[in-house]
């Protein structure tokens, strides 16, 4: 079907050429963005089926009883398979997800290798450029982005008390094109002229007239994209509608707020960048001239649309990780989530908010000058809901009884990185000092302390805590502990020294820098690959867990949300009853509170209280 | 919620611990370059400004966060629940003024500075700065309009450079200056620079360019008034003759 489909996108490429009198008929460039990037995909989700059901329901067949054949996973090739289960689908993005990460990981490390010394090593310019640009698209687009969205797909219905998605086909059909951005972005490096090199932001002109491996981005971005906004859409919705009597919003679990929240800006945001690629794509294939200065396009243009999605993209990227921190703190600290109200509504507060603050990426960028104060108020203010958002974390451990497992570990060092991390936020937020700053090593430290520090330690914690619900088997908590410590110290010392490098002069993007910097560079190359070895303790400890770990009891953390009081793993359509939800999912210390009962315990209860 | 005046202690001193370890770090290793133009020295003091309050914020969220892991850790057999705290209004507003206020702060010094470093003088030096793939070319519109591969400038007189690109964005940096902007192609942007103390230094390209970006480079050398005059309108009759 995937060749099938390249044919006709080949076909339809060569046949307008030939009609319209275009020359060269074959122009290669064309017949593979259009029958490879964007055909042959089509083709591919139709030959797993993944368009089945809409495909027989628009050409009028009957509509077949559904079987729930594709639900849910009784073999391991279950996995492999277009499935509507979304226990299943949260495990394929979380296991995809890794890989991708691992290969941008191993990217890192490659030029890291090369950053080592002054001077040019073993690659070349263009290899350099393409390693540090596909490294970063993989680690937005191919990691945090849907390993969140995968983790979320798992959880939240459970956590509601729905038996699955609002729309469990969707829900596969989204997982499915994050293979085929992933493949699609690494491709590029086949391409003539190498991978897309003009970093994972793409500015244009350099975008548009680099080489064609930009096309590979353009088009990579646009698939996953669609994925995001599909599963977006069913958390919406399904937040919206599905959640078990008794549910109030004001009652859900904070992982739901944040992928509620998440989902607003990604169905908002998204389409935006998914038109900045576009605009790049036709300017280089259709000679548009949207950027294109010698006619009058506008290459700032590139900037403000790219941004206004690129900015929401990094909420997107932290605000589930601050739901499953909200989780797994109040659980292992046996106390309430403090001050939960305002924990929300700071949610809702980042979420609008974060619109409003693109420009901070612009404050060198020649853009209109008065716009930077209003910007870097909007950008200084988002501090305050982030603000509450760490004080009533540590809060919540004041006077608890904290048991520090892995997730509480990796949560706890999520909030000390964040904090670094939001704190060097706060000194790019201040225009004068962000001129001095921008585009240096110290951004790319503030960066890896949000997304490292941050959404990976978030998303480390959210798999260590869900394992035994997802596979029904304990991890290793003595490795688990390993991993946290070695990638704790291997981040700190590779991340923390650009800082300096970044203030004393050192530019972001480069192959190669002055010899002044090579201490500290040789330094941090040496702490990345600590920091890449100490992911092999985690892939070794999930591998060996979930084949041979302690068979994991239904709720090992004694935790009151919904998605614990069903068996580890779920039942195939996660509740036999629906549960009655009856108080807050966090009362821990309050005697005899019930977040959820399920109907037919509460009847009996009654009964036997109504007993003579 | 009630805190022990014994905690108290404990939490500021291991506040004051962490905050002494990070001001020794901001001290004593060096971050910054060299001073070298008066727009600088503005930004300098922005920096350290939000830095001291960085340095406060971060000490708090330490000093509790290490005391608490310490502390309430629970002993291995110890399965009960905490005391069921949910909030605390006056912490809670505490903890969202207070923030506001300091944030606040770092806004007004912040648009103060860059109010001052984006005044003009009247007897300013005029610089057209172009940007290439990989090259810098400075001009010299007052003096003939001669170009130059060295950007050289007069100590204690602004520039107001003024930037452009031919091909894709490049930005003009000079550490020593702090400074920055882009160079745009089809826009003209504009950097004001005050040299204080003569010197060589160099310019380099800071928004991704290309294959050559890393070894865009070209020398910036600050003079005396009179050194600068006479090289100024020695290049000028080099273009007249």
């Amino acid at each position: 079907m995937t060749a099938l489909f390249f044919g006709i996108g080949f076909g339809i490429v060569t046949g307008l050429r030939a009609l319209a009198g275009w020359h060269p008929v074959l122009d290669w460039l064309i017949i593979v963005t259009v029958g490879g990037l964007i055909m042959a995909p089509i083709g591919f989700l139709a030959g797993i089926g993944g368009f089945d059901y809409w495909t027989r329901y628009a050409l009028g067949f009957p509509t077949r009883g559904e079987d729930h054949s594709g639900h849910g996973a009784r073999s391991w090739r279950d996995y492999f398979r277009v499935n509507t289960d979304h226990k299943v689908i949260g495990i394929q993005y979380l296991v995809t997800t890794i890989i991708f990460f691992l290969a941008g990981g191993l990217m890192a490390m490659i030029f890291r290798a090369e950053l080592a010394k002054p001077g040019m090593q073993f690659l070349d310019n263009q290899e350099y450029n393409g390693f540090i640009s596909v490294h970063a698209a993989l680690m937005i687009f191919l990691f945090v982005i849907p390993a969140f969205a995968g983790l979320g797909n798992f959880v939240i219905p459970l956590m509601i008390g729905a038996p699955d998605m609002a729309f469990p086909r969707l829900n596969a059909l989204s997982y499915w094109l994050l293979p085929i951005a992933g493949i699609m972005m690494l491709s590029s490096v086949a391409v003539p002229g190498g991978a897309f090199g003009a970093g994972w932001t793409g500015y244009a002109p350099l975008s548009v007239v680099g080489t064609n491996g930009n096309v590979w981005f353009n088009m990579g971005v646009q698939w996953a994209g669609a994925s995001s906004i599909m599963t977006a859409l069913n958390f919406l919705v399904t937040i919206i509608t599905m959640r078990a009597p008794g549910m109030t919003f004001w009652r859900m679990p904070l992982l739901v707020w944040a992928n509620f929240t998440t989902s607003l800006l990604v169905v908002l945001a998204t389409p935006f960048i998914a038109g900045s690629q576009f605009f790049v794509m036709f300017d280089r294939l259709m000679h548009t001239n949207f950027f294109n200065f010698h006619a009058g396009g506008y290459p700032l243009g590139y900037q403000h649309i790219f941004w206004f999605y690129s900015h929401p993209a990094v909420y997107i990227m932290m605000l589930p990780g601050f739901g499953i921190a909200s989780e797994v703190i109040s659980v292992m600290s046996r106390k309430p989530i403090f001050g939960y109200r305002l924990m929300a509504l700071s949610l809702c507060a980042i979420l609008v908010l974060g619109f409003s603050v693109w420009a901070h990426h612009m404050f060198v960028s020649g853009m209109a000058s008065w716009l930077r104060v209003p910007m870097m108020v909007t950008t200084l203010m988002i501090a305050v809901p982030t603000g509450i958002k760490v004080f009533s974390w540590l809060a919540t451990t004041w006077e608890g009884r904290l048991n520090l497992s892995t997730p509480m570990l990796f949560a706890l060092g999520f909030v000390s990185m964040f904090v670094i991390g939001g704190l060097s936020g706060i000194m790019l937020g201040a225009v004068p000092a962000d001129i001095h700053v921008s585009d240096t090593y110290f951004v790319v430290a503030h960066i890896h302390y949000v997304l490292l520090g941050g959404s990976l330690f978030t998303i480390f914690a959210g798999i260590y805590y869900w394992f035994p619900k997802m596979t029904g088997r304990m991890y290793d908590e003595r490795l688990g502990k390993l991993h946290f410590w070695l990638t704790f110290v291997g981040f700190n010392a590779t991340f923390f020294p650009m800082h300096i490098i970044g203030v004393q002069g050192m530019p972001r993007r480069v192959s190669d820098y002055d010899p002044r910097f090579a201490g500290w560079n040789m330094f941090i190359s040496i702490s990345s690959f600590a920091l890449g070895a100490s992911f092999m303790v985690f892939v070794y400890n999930m591998v060996v867990s979930w084949r041979r770990g302690e068979p994991a009891p239904a709720n090992p953390w004694r935790s009151m949300t919904l998605e614990w009081q069903v068996s580890s793993p779920p039942p195939i359509f996660n509740f036999d009853e629906i549960p009655q939800i009856v108080g807050g999912p966090y009362e821990y210390g309050v005697p005899g509170a019930r977040h959820a009962v399920f109907n037919g315990a509460r009847e009996r209860e009654l009964e036997e209280a109504r007993a003579p | 919620m009630t805190v022990r005046r014994g905690s108290i202690v404990r939490l500021v001193t291991i506040g004051l611990l962490v905050g002494a370890g990070a001001t020794a770090v901001a001290l004593f290793i060096h971050w910054l370059p060299t001073d070298a133009s008066k727009e600088g020295g503005r930004i300098d003091f922005v920096v350290w400004f939000t830095v001291a309050i960085c340095i406060g914020i971060f000490s708090l969220v330490a000093a509790v966060s290490i005391y608490s892991v310490i502390k309430f850790r629970a002993p291995p057999d110890d399965d009960s629940d905490g005391p069921p705290i949910h909030g605390h209004t006056g912490l809670e507003i505490a903890w969202t003024a207070v923030p506001a206020i300091l944030v606040t702060a770092i806004a007004i010094v912040s648009a103060i500075a860059l109010a001052e470093n984006g005044k003009w003088k009247a007897n300013r030096l005029k610089v057209d700065v172009t940007a290439q793939q990989f090259a810098w070319h400075f001009a010299y519109p007052q003096y003939g309009g001669f170009t130059s591969h060295e950007l050289r400038l007069e100590e204690g007189r602004q520039v107001e450079l003024r930037l452009t690109a031919l091909d894709v964005i490049h930005s003009f940096w000079v550490p020593e200056f702090r400074q920055k902007q882009d160079a745009v192609p089809g826009l003209v942007t504009h950097l004001g620079i005050t040299p204080t103390k003569t010197g060589r230094h160099t310019v380099i390209c800071t928004e991704l360019c290309g294959l050559g970006h890393a070894l865009m480079r070209s020398p910036v050398i600050v003079m005396k008034k009179a050194d600068f005059e006479r090289w100024a309108r020695s290049q000028k009759k080099g273009t007249e003759s």
